[in-house]
């Protein structure tokens, strides 16, 4: 499909350096978990979690979110998609764990509403630099408990959303659904591999993408050669084991970057 | 088990060129889950490309377009990801390479060498990439240098993929002979454009690209026809093969293999899919093995 051409109804600034846009159309199709391949036409076109089935949560960190900061409401971009495979819905009486590091919040966001309207009982554990950059705290609180961790102790724990997770009891929960930076989230892993509560585990990966429909092959993780953009990017934390994941991704070059 | 330039392959199914093809992971999981008698690396060259801007592929009705800009790591850096392949891969590892003259393409072979790739494929056929590619492809006395440069540097086979963007395929397919290939690969994609009418905007971050998929497949037909009669060495048919079905009419057109791209988009076990259709289409005709049906449409007559 060529890219649907998307107006951006309303721009909201969640902290200073990450904004959502709303966009017409709204994909009713979507799978919590999944992206859109963004085009910030005569730039670049780069993937986004959905957080919303009408929104994208965007953090300024290069070019092409740059100029997607330069939008305004009535605008448009291009997108393609949803594309990739979610996180697994839970079912009715399930309690789940959400792990939300930053802006990985972002495609967590549906799928804790979307868990919550299945009938699970939906934690969280939120972390982020600081109080300020807290993503979707009120989205996560209006469905359950919420921990926060913030960096700098700004609010709730100092330190890690690994410091909340070791005060937790793990087999308390059915399901537990990862996404944040990849430093977050390996610590996460070795956690959740060290309490034996991976098989449970599902983890969001972000890699460079390409071609974003699972046929250039540039998104590839080691050793398995699944397609972050088609076999994911939501991975079962059984998946990941011995995997690139907190080791090394690869630039757009195809070389391999330390994380 | 199939015969091709001396490689041994399980079926006449190959991975093409730039396609799951970045790591040696990949490799081995079309190899292996995937079912390809062989597969063919992204790629490589004498130094880091990044490509083009994204988009960089996108699906069209009718097909596939694509301009990726030859991104590579450059030969040291892909050594990992090619020993990866051939340690782990159970089916041969071909390396698919770029440069922008023979002395380029020669180093980038002796480069990849110590991996011990089971082929080399010369991509002379590239068609949105300055300088490389089918900029080299569609001149008949570079693609015999080219050919011959890599041949004396290696002893292993050596193919050269060809590209459809010419007056007359064939000139080019002979030079390929002439300089000493043992295989021709036919085709690389089409000249293609899209343009996004809400703004005006070319798709691909590289403007314009090249075609794949189910649009290309009677223009690929039409190319292995052509090739089969012109040349002495094998034709690998590639272009919109999907199905068994397709294979077959590549076969026919005079394919001694055939390569799939695009197609893993449906389904990475593709090609064990079109193995065993080619298996059962020549049980039930009755043919005694492949090469009945390698050139057949040329003795319809």
């Amino acid at each position: 499909m060529l890219p649907l051409n998307a107006t951006i109804t309303q721009i909201t600034d969640e902290s200073p350096a990450v904004r959502t846009f709303f966009f017409d159309p709204r994909f009713e199709d979507m799978e919590p978990g999944q992206f859109v391949m963004v085009w910030i036409r005569g730039v670049d076109e780069i993937p986004m979690g959905l957080s919303r089935n009408n929104s994208i949560t965007v953090q300024k960190v290069g070019e092409a979110t740059s100029k997607l900061f330069e939008l305004k409401e009535g605008d448009s971009f291009g997108l393609r998609g949803p594309f990739g495979k979610g996180f697994t819905l839970p079912v009715k009486g399930e309690k789940i764990l959400v792990i939300a590091g930053g802006v990985g919040a972002a495609p967590l966001s549906p799928y804790a509403e979307a868990a919550f309207a299945a009938g699970a009982e939906v934690h969280t554990i939120l972390g982020a630099r600081s109080a300020g950059d807290l993503l979707f705290e009120g989205r996560f609180e209006a469905l359950g408990k919420v921990y926060v961790s913030t960096d700098d102790g700004s609010k709730g724990v100092k330190g890690f959303v690994t410091d909340v997770l070791k005060s937790l009891d793990m087999a308390a929960y059915d399901r537990i659904s990862v996404c944040g930076p990849e430093i977050m989230m390996s610590s996460v892993f070795r956690l959740l591999e060290e309490r034996k509560s991976l098989e449970k585990a599902e983890f969001s990966l972000h890699r460079y993408f390409k071609c974003g429909i699972g046929v250039c092959g540039a998104c590839c993780i080691d050793h398995s050669g699944l397609r972050v953009c088609k076999d994911g990017p939501v991975f079962s934390g059984v998946q990941l084991i011995g995997s690139e994941l907190g080791k090394y991704s690869r630039d757009a070059s195809g070389r391999r970057v330390k994380i | 088990m199939y015969t091709l330039t001396g490689l041994k392959l399980k079926n006449p199914t190959i991975l093409a060129a730039g396609v799951l093809g970045t790591t040696g992971a990949s490799l081995c999981r079309v190899a292996r889950e995937g079912g390809a008698g062989a597969v063919v690396t992204k790629s490589i060259g004498p130094t880091p490309k990044t490509g083009h801007h994204n988009p960089s592929m996108v699906r069209l009705d009718c097909g596939f377009l694509n301009a990726m800009g030859l991104p590579n790591p450059s030969y040291p850096s892909f050594l990992q990801e090619l020993e990866f392949a051939k340690n782990n891969s159970p089916a041969p590892v071909v390396a698919s390479i770029f440069g922008g003259n023979p002395s380029e393409f020669a180093e980038v072979a002796q480069g990849l060498l110590p991996a011990k790739p089971d082929a080399f494929e010369l991509n002379v056929s590239c068609p949105h990439a300055e300088g490389y590619g089918a900029a080299i492809g569609s001149n008949p006395c570079l693609v015999e240098a080219v050919t011959a440069a890599v041949k004396d540097v290696v002893n292993v086979p050596v193919w050269v993929k060809l590209t459809p963007n010419v007056a007359d395929i064939t000139c080019i397919g002979n030079a390929a002979e002439a300089g000493g290939a043992d295989a021709v690969v036919a085709i690389n994609t089409l000249k293609g454009m899209a343009i996004d009418i809400e703004s005006g905007y070319p798709v691909l971050g590289n403007r314009s690209g090249g075609l794949s998929g189910k649009a290309v497949k009677p223009v690929a037909v039409k190319c292995v026809y052509d090739l089969y009669t012109a040349l002495e060495i094998p034709v690998i048919g590639v272009g919109g093969v999907s199905s068994w079905e397709d294979a077959v009419e590549m076969m026919m057109a005079g394919a001694t293999a055939v390569q799939v791209g695009s197609a893993v988009y449906d389904r990475v076990d593709i090609f064990s899919e079109i193995g065993a259709g080619i298996e059962a289409f020549l049980e039930r005709k009755g043919y005694s093995n492949i090469n009945k049906i390698i050139g057949l449409a040329h003795e319809m007559v």
